[in-house]
Parts: structure tokens; sequence; C-alpha cells
């Protein structure tokens, strides 16, 4: 019997204590001696020159340290090359107080630094600048015909395959069919956390930046080359992050601002944005989508052909995977698939939760339910009907795929067989219409590089690092729980440390590739410790290990034991004691097995259920429950996956309902940048939510078995919603979110 | 012809100098502070940049989201919402007054139990305004508790597990 198997159960999480009291430390909260502050003053213009900088002004007031503006930074790196990000897509990237040119609304243009933060802020109220302005473009759909297929995007961006089969001749061939377009607007990631980087200057000239980021490793190379600094002078630390959803992934201007300013003044200097700043650094581009569906009089797909069009800056080409699901989710031979970018006045959109795929999968889950509907079709049964047994994109096996198990789990769970399928149908005993719909998606299964370091002191206390990121996905948990159960230690003999340039690096937290990267990291890791620490057991006098090899072995219960004979074991602390050592420490890695994988196509799948209540008079929609079923491979944490789903399917209900950066094209500017007008759920929005793990084995995809679970509970969701709404209605709203006016 | 930026353009003849410091005393989760504040200053950077308080949150400063809800006198109110030195002779409880790691308040047990939270950020004004909601005796159904937590933003969404958690520790009141 084992005590110390962690790896599937729901335990709390780790950091729960600190994060419930507010002793966690988020990266505006160290405090540094001596700290300055640093206030951004924004471009109110979209597009033009700054022609002057009154900094002589707010110089003038007792407090303030400098204006720093393009007119005083000093020369720094010169190529394009140094701004490079390891996630920035193919161009130029944005440089801060660069020149006196104005590319975006809300563009960087000064940063007051003073004694106070009471002071910067006021100083950066009155520091007037002057501009000449420029006629701008910040309207896609004035782009309609401008469209352009991107050349290099960014890692992990793959341009659609190419056509297969004879898709427009299918198309008008086949007979049901369908043609539609999906529009939803920009939306901005919006984490609780207001951006900040605490810049401490020491010294020596060294810096240590307290910085909100995904990846501590990226913005400390994107500072080193920046700056000219070196690695052991510039080191980025971010131990808690208060959500990021992808907003975190490229090093911001902030980090760039307080470092500047820090080694200009030889002072630490903390910037904090605004929340109307949190509008300015990226966000999910607006997209349009066109998508053609015919079907057969079987009910199978005889073709479909899925085209989107989104914004990007007029420096850099923004890249995601928009189309390419639709190219392999459901078996069809006949597919063309298009994505084209088109250049607007706005800052370079950026990764938001499921890039790509969460757009992508509302054009085809919404087309998919209209092609249903048009074919006479349950759109389960359709979905069903269409399965997806190999990935038709690249003509691979799956590694594991368990989605049909999703359907027909998903679908008992929620009681679709007691759907009707006309719309306007289903009524609850207040007269409010109900609608039933369904949505879905896939999302992949990858591994990154990542190190990781263990090191076990003689009281049996285990410290397991590596740089990874915890912005609320439970990373020091399931780090915990891999490291403990691999060594068979107690959860509260295990310490994970985590977002610090000092420990072994690993890869940005996104992708939902965090679980399988760093935690086949700290696998490996325990395990080359653990095989340290079977030498040593074996050194012991009269050991019962001796001649065992690491394979005959197994650490369980705070001791190593035979597999064979659990009686022969030796008490690790008593291993530790014996050696003399004072600790024990082994560092290791991780890289994907490519000659596994290589046969292979990995990805998680999802299915979700969704009911609404339509109130007809009001046009108000109330999404009373949901149900998600999931399957991403081996789940580490019951517990925090289930918060990560259920988080997902609050983002999805906001994409639905809610969620929208309005730009008023006149002054190129988002108009509801604030909590108060950009609106997501509130908790009196959120009513049943049900999330279901469907079990999947793989061994293909890593060690653990593990496909993450960031991401993939998003898609389709918003999808799911638009179909139920349509359900309940027999409206077909193909712009979201679906507001108010748009039902009446 | 040159652009007006959003922020407030200074008046010609220059700028009012900012407002002078003076002491202020505070009553914070029992202990007495007295500070050196100008009057501009908000409780809630006072909590954060003058007394190293962090636990209470900055999401907005402009009392949307909640993340700085603090109790006063037992009511939860915004802190960034209003000027520390309104708060004289009036007691001030923030996350840090309600438990500590060592000694949870039921609701920071609770909202460990429920994984009433994910990131954390939002956490202790979550926590407070929780802790406010009991002090009013208003939180009897779940409608109720959803109703009056929703001045309280989650974009991690993690509603479900506030509102289990909340509800847990009103039904043991």
């Amino acid at each position: 019997m084992s005590t110390t198997n962690h790896i599937g159960k729901p335990t709390s999480r780790v950091d729960g204590p600190a994060k419930v009291t507010g002793a966690a430390r988020y990266s505006a909260e160290y405090n540094v001696p001596g700290l300055t502050y640093g206030w951004v003053v924004s471009s109110p213009i979209a597009k033009g020159k700054i022609t002057r900088v009154h900094a002589d002004e707010v110089l003038a007031l007792p407090g303030v340290l400098q204006v720093f503006s393009h007119e005083n930074v000093p020369s720094l790196a010169w190529f394009d090359r140094s701004y490079k990000d390891d996630v920035a897509p193919g161009g130029s990237p944005f440089r801060p107080l660069h020149d006196n040119e104005v590319k975006f609304s809300q563009q960087p243009v000064a940063l007051v630094v003073a004694e106070s933060l009471e002071v910067a802020r006021y100083a950066a109220s009155l520091l007037r600048l002057e501009y000449e302005e420029d006629k701008h473009e910040t309207d896609l759909e004035t782009k309609r015909d401008e469209g352009f297929e991107p050349g290099r995007g960014k890692t992990g961006w793959m341009p659609p395959p190419p056509p297969r089969g004879n898709p427009d001749k299918a198309w008008e061939e086949a007979p049901h069919r369908m043609e539609a377009e999906y529009v939803h607007g920009a939306q901005h990631h919006n984490p609780m956390e207001l951006f900040a980087t605490t810049a401490e200057y020491h010294a020596d000239g060294k810096i240590t930046a307290y910085d909100k980021t995904q990846g501590v490793y990226n913005v400390q190379q994107y500072l080193t080359k920046i700056f000219g600094l070196k690695k052991d002078d510039c080191r980025v630390v971010n131990e808690y992050m208060g959500g990021g959803f992808g907003a975190g992934l490229r090093p911001q201007y902030q980090v760039f601002l307080a470092v500047l300013a820090a080694l200009e003044l030889k002072r630490s200097v903390r910037v904090t944005l605004t929340r109307q700043q949190m509008f300015s650094f990226g966000h999910r581009p607006h997209t349009l989508q066109y998508l053609k569906l015919g079907t057969n009089a079987d009910g199978t797909l005889a073709a479909l052909q899925h085209h989107a069009l989104h914004e990007t800056s007029q420096f850099e080409d923004y890249t995601e995977n928009v189309v390419n699901w639709s190219g392999m989710l459901y078996q069809c031979d006949n597919v063309k698939l298009g994505y084209q970018l088109a250049k607007l006045d706005v800052y370079t959109p950026l990764d938001m939760r499921a890039p790509g795929a969460a757009t992508g999968s509302i054009g085809l889950e919404i087309a998919m339910d209209e092609m249903a509907y048009a074919a006479g079709l349950d759109p389960l049964e359709f979905r069903l009907r269409n399965y997806a047994e190999q990935d038709q994109n690249l003509k691979k096996p799956f590694s594991s795929k368990k989605l049909r198990d999703c359907y027909h789990q998903g679908a008992a769970r929620f009681g679709w067989e007691k759907r009707t399928q006309a719309p306007r149908s289903m009524r609850d005993d207040a007269g409010k219409l109900i609608g039933w719909g369904i949505g879905g998606g896939v999302w992949d299964a990858t591994q990154q590089k990542s190190a990781a370091k263990a090191s076990i002191t003689a009281d049996g206390h285990l410290t397991v690092s590596s740089a990874a990121g915890e912005n609320g996905t439970g990373t020091y948990t399931i780090m915990t729980q891999i490291a403990a159960e691999t060594l068979g230690l107690p959860i509260e003999a295990v310490t994970f440390k985590l977002g610090d340039t000092d420990l072994p690096e690993a890869p940005v937290q996104g992708g939902s590739w965090t679980a399988a990267s760093v935690g086949t990291a700290v696998k490996n890791t325990c395990e080359a410790l653990g095989e340290k620490l079977l030498k040593l057991a074996q050194k012991m006098e009269g050991s019962p290990l001796k001649g065992a090899k690491l394979e005959d072995v197994e650490f369980v219960n705070g001791q190593i034991r035979l597999r064979t004979d659990a009686s022969q074991a030796v008490v690790l602390r008593d291993v530790l004691q014996a050696s003399g050592e004072t600790k024990v420490e082994a560092d290791s890695s991780a890289m994907p097995d490519m000659l596994k994988q290589q046969p292979y196509s990995m990805h998680s799948h999802n299915v979700v259920f969704a009911e609404v209540k339509v109130d007809e008079e009001l046009g108000t929609v109330h999404v009373t429950r949901v149900v998600n079923a999931v399957a991403a491979g081996h789940i580490l944490n019951l517990k925090t996956a289930r918060s990560q789903v259920l988080g997902s399917m609050v983002w999805g209900i906001s994409a639905a309902l809610m969620e929208e950066t309005v730009m008023d094209h006149k002054f190129g500017r988002y108009m509801n940048h604030n909590y108060a007008e950009y609106h997501v759920p509130v908790n009196a929005d959120i009513h049943d939510l049900d999330v279901l793990f469907v079990e999947e084995e793989d061994d293909i995809v890593n060690p653990l078995g593990v496909k993450g679970i960031g991401e993939v509970g998003l898609l389709g969701v918003a999808a799911a919603i638009a179909n139920a709404v349509y359900h309940a209605t027999g409206k077909r709203v193909r712009d979201l979110p679906i507001m108010i006016d748009k039902l009446l | 012809m040159p652009q007006q930026p959003t922020n407030a353009p200074a008046r010609a003849g220059g700028v009012a100098v900012p407002p002078s410091a003076g002491p202020v005393h505070l009553t914070i989760n029992g202990q007495q502070h007295t500070l050196q504040l100008a009057p501009w200053t908000t409780l809630l950077d006072a909590l954060r940049e003058y007394l190293n308080l962090t636990g209470t949150k900055k999401g907005c400063d402009h009392g949307q989201c909640g993340a700085c809800t603090v109790l006063i006198d037992g009511k939860r109110i915004n802190s960034c919402l209003s000027l520390a030195v309104m708060h004289e002779g009036e007691e001030i409880t923030t996350i840090e007054g309600l438990g500590t790691t060592e000694s949870l308040h039921p609701l920071q047990q609770a909202f460990i139990d429920h994984d009433a939270f994910q990131c954390g950020y939002c956490t202790p004004g979550q926590i407070c305004s929780a802790q406010g909601l009991i002090n009013e005796g208003k939180a009897r159904t779940e409608d109720e508790i959803r109703e009056l937590m929703s001045g309280n933003l989650c974009r991690c969404g993690a509603y479900i597990g506030i509102l289990n958690a909340v509800k847990e520790v009103v039904e043991k009141k």
C-alpha cells in the first residue's frame, strides 16, 4: 500500500495558503529599498509623429526625477533581432521610445519617474506632448480585399495544408449545402493583475527584474540583448502571476521602461500599467471567417471550405492557426483552407488562450450546426457520422483520440436524447425558450525542451526547481506531485521553485505544454536523483538493496524497496544520514522523443453541450447548464485540471455573450478599455458547469501521458452557446458576442 | 495642428505643486500606524506602497473589479476609491488580518478546499468581500451569494468554487 502515489489525485494547491492570505508576492509587490515609481504616458493618436515633448514643465515639480521619451533615450541595440523575443512573429518588433513615430493608439510615448507613485502619476497627467497626426486605418472591414498570406509566422504556426480532393466541385454538387460568414471582434486578455515590473538596481550595477511574464528566460534574453547586459547581471523573477492567458508571453513594454529607467537613474524603479494601458499591447485579433460545407445524402461531409482573415499591425505579421483544425476534426475528402492577414494601424495581436483554435472552432462549429439542420440531422449524430479516424492534414493516425467517448459520455451526462430538433420547440415552466447546442474542438499536445534540478537534504526534504511559470494553472502543485511520487515522499516533504532565471531553463508558459515539458523534466531529474540515492543506499552496511538496478527498486512511502519484495527496504532518511552528505543533488532535462512521435498526430479533444434560456421579451440569454467532456491524456490533478476547464467555460460564455473590445475608428482607439465596459462574466452569470474527463492512455506524447488542459476546454464553448441560442430562438447569430440587440 | 493628449494639459504659467504630506493615523488589523501621507493617497496605495501590506490587490484602480476590497468597521469597501485620510479612527481589516498561513480563517481554508481561485490575484478581495457579506447577514441562498459576490471579478473564472466556499462557511455559521 502506497501513501505516496500523488499523480492524478485532487491535491489542493500547495501555493493555496500563500494566495489566500496575501503572502504570495506578485511582480509589483517586492519591497526593495529606495524604490522610485515610473508612470507611462500613452499616445492619444493612432498614427503620426511626436513633434514636441514639454518635459521641462514637469521636471520642475518637486519629486520628479526624469522624463524619458524618444528625445533622451540612450543609444540601445540597433538591429531588429535584438528586440525579437522567443515568441515574436515575423516583422520588426515595436521598440518603446525609439523614435518620434506613433504607430498605434495608446503607444507608450514617455515614462515619468518620481520619488512617489502619486507624484509620478500627477506629473504624467500634466506632461504635454505635441503631435502631427496622420490618417490611420483601423477597420478590418475596409481591408477585405487587401488580405495577404503571411510568410514565416511565429514558432508553432503552420500555414494551412494545400487543398485536397476537389472542394469546389464537391460543394457545387452536394445535395445539402451551407455557406456563411462568422465574425468576432478584438478581445483583450485582461488578467486581474496589472502588468508591472519592479526593477531592482543593485549597487554593483546588476538588475533584478521582478516582472509579470509567462517566461522569465524570454524576458532575460530580450533585456540582455537590448541593454547589453550579461546574463549574470540581469536576473528575471516571477514567482506568482495574477493571470496571463497569453498576455505575458512576450516581454511587455513596462519591463523595458522599468529597466531602462533603473539603469539610467541607478535607482530601483517600479512601473505598473493602468487597466486602460492593459489594452495597448496585444489582443485576440478581429477575425472574419467564411465557411462553405456540403453534405451527402447519407449525412457524410462532401466538402469543407474554411477561410479566415484577421488583422495584424503594420510592423509585425501576427499568425495563429485558425483554419487548420477544420481539416482534421471531421472526416472529409474535399477540403480547402485559406488564411490571410490584413495590416492595420493597431498594435500586433497576441496569442490569447487557445489562439486560433478558439476562433476557428467558432466558425467551424456553428457552420456544422447550420449544416446539420440543412441536412435534417441531429447535430450530435451529424458529428458522429463524420468522425475522423485519422488526421487527414498529416495523413497520420492519432497517438490517442477518445473524442467518440466524449460525445457519448457528454451526451449521457447532459441528457441530450431528450432534445427536440426543431428550433423554438423547448420551453421551461416559466415560458422561457430553452435551447440546447453542441460544439467542440481539437488542440495540439506538444512538449518543449525543459530542464530541472533536484536537491534532497539530510532531513529528507526535497527541493525541485525549474524556471517555469505559475499563472494559476497549478504548476507548483502538479510539479510537487510528480516529484513527490517519483521519490516516494509525502507532499509536505517537497518544495517546488519556479519563475527565476537562476533556475534551470523552462519554455514560456503557453501552448498547454508546461505539464508535459516541465513535468517530464521534473520526473527525469527526480529519477536521476533516485539513482544516486540508490547507490548511497547500496553502500550502507548490510544493505538489502545490494546488486539491485534502478528498475529493480521503487521509491514508496519514504523508502527505497525491492519491487519483488517490499520487505527489503531502506528508509530514505537513513540513507542520507548514513551517507554523511548534507545534501544530494541531480539535474536533468527532457526533450520530446521525436523518433517515437514522428508517425503520429498528437492532440487533445473536447465536446461541449450547452443549455441556454432566453427571455424573448427582454432578449436576455442565460447559460443555465454546460457539460464539457475532455479527452486530454492523463490528468495529473483532478482538482486543478477541473478548475482550468471551468475557467475555460467561463471564458466561452464570455466570448459568446459579452466580451468584445470596441474600436472607435474615428480615433483609432479602443473605447471600452476598462473593467466596467469590457464585459466579462461575474459570479451571478455562472450557473451549472460540469467537467467530465474521459480516460485516455497515451504513451507516445510523453512519459507522463499528459496532453495539457489549459486551452482545450475553451474550444467550442462559444459555438455551443450560439447553437443553443439558435435552437431556442430560431435566430442564427453569426457575429459574437450575442448581445440583446441581435435577438430583438 | 498639435493634438491635445487625453490626460489634462498643463495650464499656462506652470503647474500646481503636489500637496504636502502630513501624519495620518490608521488602525489596521488591530495595529496602530502613523504614516506621512499626502491627502491624495488612496487607502489602497497606503496599504500597498507605504505599509507593504500587499495582500490587498490593485486590479483596476477605478472600483470596477473588487480586488482591493477591505473591511472598514466590518463593512466591505473598494479601498482604491477611498482616501487614506478618511479612515482615521476606524478599524481597517485586510486579508492579512483575517488569518495567516499557519492559522487560516475558515473562509481561507474553504477557498483552498474548493479550489476557489487559480492565479490568486482576486482572492484576497473575494475573501474580504465574503466576510463582509457574512457580516451583512444577507447570504442565505446560492442566488444571493452569487449576486452579492458579483462586485468581485475573477478572470480565471473560479466562480463555482467561490460560491461553494462561501456557502460552506455561511452554512456552518
